[in-house]
């Protein structure tokens, strides 16, 4: 990224390529399996017949298109009540003061340490008496109030300037009003870096999807994936390298597409 | 007024953490002092008595030794590998673009995924390890994750390669805000590449290696999500870890006030671990 750093010696730049192909090459396996047929496998044959079968086997095997729309509508509904819940909160937190303030804040930040997963035996059982058990909402709604997204967002809104909110007071804005057309605007970078971290986290979350669904019409990819790639579905590997990077294919390309925007964004994640 | 505004535009993510975070936290510790309640024998109080069980536990030692491994086992060495990945990403590395997105791959797939994907290197005479041992050394077939001794290495190996990537950007960024006088002055006196990381890069990377560290060992006692796919936690509980412990302990076992046990056991853990976090955080704030 800075153009200021040296050139790396010979032998550090052989080493550096090597690591890297090292790193690629459980991906790339991935591909020469998936593309090949089974005989194929271990054998790394250039002139060996590309086919797209293993990938229609994938498909028909495991209801794939029904764990891509939940895991879609998952990500979406997720995403959706985050931002809503953790601009309103973070606008709070940044901008009013009121009794408790930072007891709360100091109980919001809990969430980052202890999350949802951590907690899957009691999760559940609230889950289980609302009536919640193998819903999408019952996936979701653990993970709607984001402590990581109220801190990101109060971080944000309190460097907005007093001035741009007092103009917009003027103007005849209400707190709600000067919200959606001051700060919100100017969050818009953080918005992004959030969303990128949230839609990465949700679609390879497992655990709790794992706990509290148990028919397709709800469970996830991930959790598709674990029964059709569990050794004792005895589905052989061409198929399972080909179901797996269906799965991850759409956020790999969005990686691919977009690498310094996810990069500075988990980054951010990984900060707090 | 500002009382009730703050108080109303918090209210709807305030019920939602307390219901899924602080209410199920403490209903956690309520539980692991009552027995399981069965059908003919409903729960009880037991005071302590759940954590006397786990101290006589075989198991519960088990898996709590395997995090500890599992942790000392991936974090320095995906920590190691994540700065010379930063160090050689940093330099001007022909295709260095290439480069740091093949390290940092691994980080945006799901663990799932990449269970499923490994599991095929580990599986015996056709899998990979077992295929390229053969054709260079003349190896035996081995079963990997069938053997005690080699099960909890194998995991490991595949979570440094799921890991590195992403330390490697913490450390990118702490490169990229070092003075650049520093290293021309390096070069002016003559110093090596290697005397110039030892004892100026290194040093100075330290607040960095001390917050991925933490933040690390922290995220260890989640990741569980593999041994779904490769292990089960076997074989004899050789790979389980404690979080996938309560798992079994709760939904297969269905013993749920051990699970709360378990769980409470966890969360003391990462609540120490986040005092030593906070207070790492008190000093960098002093240094600045």
């Amino acid at each position: 990224m800075s153009p200021a750093g040296r050139r790396a010696p010979p032998l550090e730049i052989a080493a550096a390529w090597l690591l890297a192909a090292l790193w690629l090459s459980p991906l790339l396996y991935a591909f020469w399996a998936a593309f090949h047929p089974v005989q194929y496998a271990t054998r790394f044959d250039p002139l060996a017949p590309v086919s797209l079968a293993n990938f229609a086997r994938a498909w028909t095997y495991a209801p794939f298109p029904r764990h891509f729309l939940n895991t879609v509508l998952l990500v979406t509904m997720i995403l959706g009540a985050q931002l809503v819940l953790c601009t309103l909160a973070g606008y709070a937190f940044a901008r009013f003061e009121f009794a408790g303030r930072d007891l709360a804040f100091g109980l919001v930040l809990v969430q980052l340490l202890v999350m949802p997963e951590v907690l899957i035996v009691e999760n559940y059982r609230i889950m289980s008496r609302l009536g919640l058990v193998d819903t999408l909402l019952g996936i979701g709604l653990p993970y709607m109030a984001s402590a990581f997204g109220i801190f990101l967002l109060r971080q944000t809104f309190k460097t907005v300037p007093r001035e741009l909110e007092d103009a917009a007071r003027v103007e005849g804005c209400g707190f709600l009003g000067v919200l959606w057309r001051v700060y919100v605007p100017l969050a818009r970078p953080t918005y992004l870096a959030y969303g990128l971290v949230s839609v990465s986290y949700h679609w390879n979350n497992f655990l709790w999807p794992l706990v509290v669904t148990n028919s397709v019409h709800t469970r996830p990819l991930t959790v598709g994936l674990a029964i059709f790639g569990a050794p004792e579905s005895g589905v052989d590997w061409g198929v399972i390298s080909a179901g797996t990077l269906m799965a991850v294919s759409p956020l790999l390309v969005a990686f691919l597409l977009f690498q310094r925007q996810f990069m500075q964004s988990f980054m951010q994640a990984g900060i707090k | 007024m500002k009382h009730v505004y703050g108080w109303l535009l918090l209210a709807p993510a305030a019920v939602l953490l307390v219901g899924f975070t602080h209410y199920p936290a403490a209903a956690t510790l309520w539980d692991s002092l009552f027995s399981t309640g069965t059908v003919v024998r409903p729960s009880r109080f037991v005071a302590l008595g759940n954590y006397a069980a786990l101290a006589h536990d075989p198991i519960f030692w088990k898996v709590l030794g395997n995090n500890l491994w599992f942790a000392l086992g991936t974090i320095p060495s995906s920590m190691a590998i994540a700065m010379l990945m930063a160090i050689w990403v940093n330099d001007r590395l022909p295709a260095r673009a290439l480069a740091r997105m093949a390290y940092f791959t691994p980080t945006v797939l799901p663990m799932i995924a990449v269970a499923n994907l490994w599991l095929f290197f580990y599986t015996p005479q056709i899998g990979l390890f077992d295929q390229i041992g053969a054709a260079l050394f003349g190896a035996r077939s081995h079963n990997w994750l069938g053997d005690p001794a080699t099960v909890l290495g194998c995991t490991m190996v595949m979570v440094i390669w799921k890991e590195a990537g992403f330390f490697m950007i913490f450390y990118l960024a702490a490169l990229q805000s070092l003075a650049p006088e520093l290293e021309e002055a390096a070069k002016m006196e003559g110093a090596s590449r290697w005397y110039f990381f030892r004892r100026v890069t290194f040093p100075l990377l330290m607040p960095t290696t001390l917050f991925v560290l933490v933040n690390a060992t922290i995220n260890s006692f989640k990741l569980v999500d593999h041994l779904f796919i490769l292990t089960k936690g076997g074989p004899d509980n050789a790979s389980s870890l404690l979080l996938y412990y309560i798992y079994q302990v709760a939904f297969s076992f269905f013993d749920t006030a051990y699970a709360s046990t378990l769980t409470v056991v966890l969360l003391v853990l990462l609540a120490g671990l986040a005092l030593v976090q906070f207070q790492l955080v008190e000093k960098r704030v002093h240094y600045r």
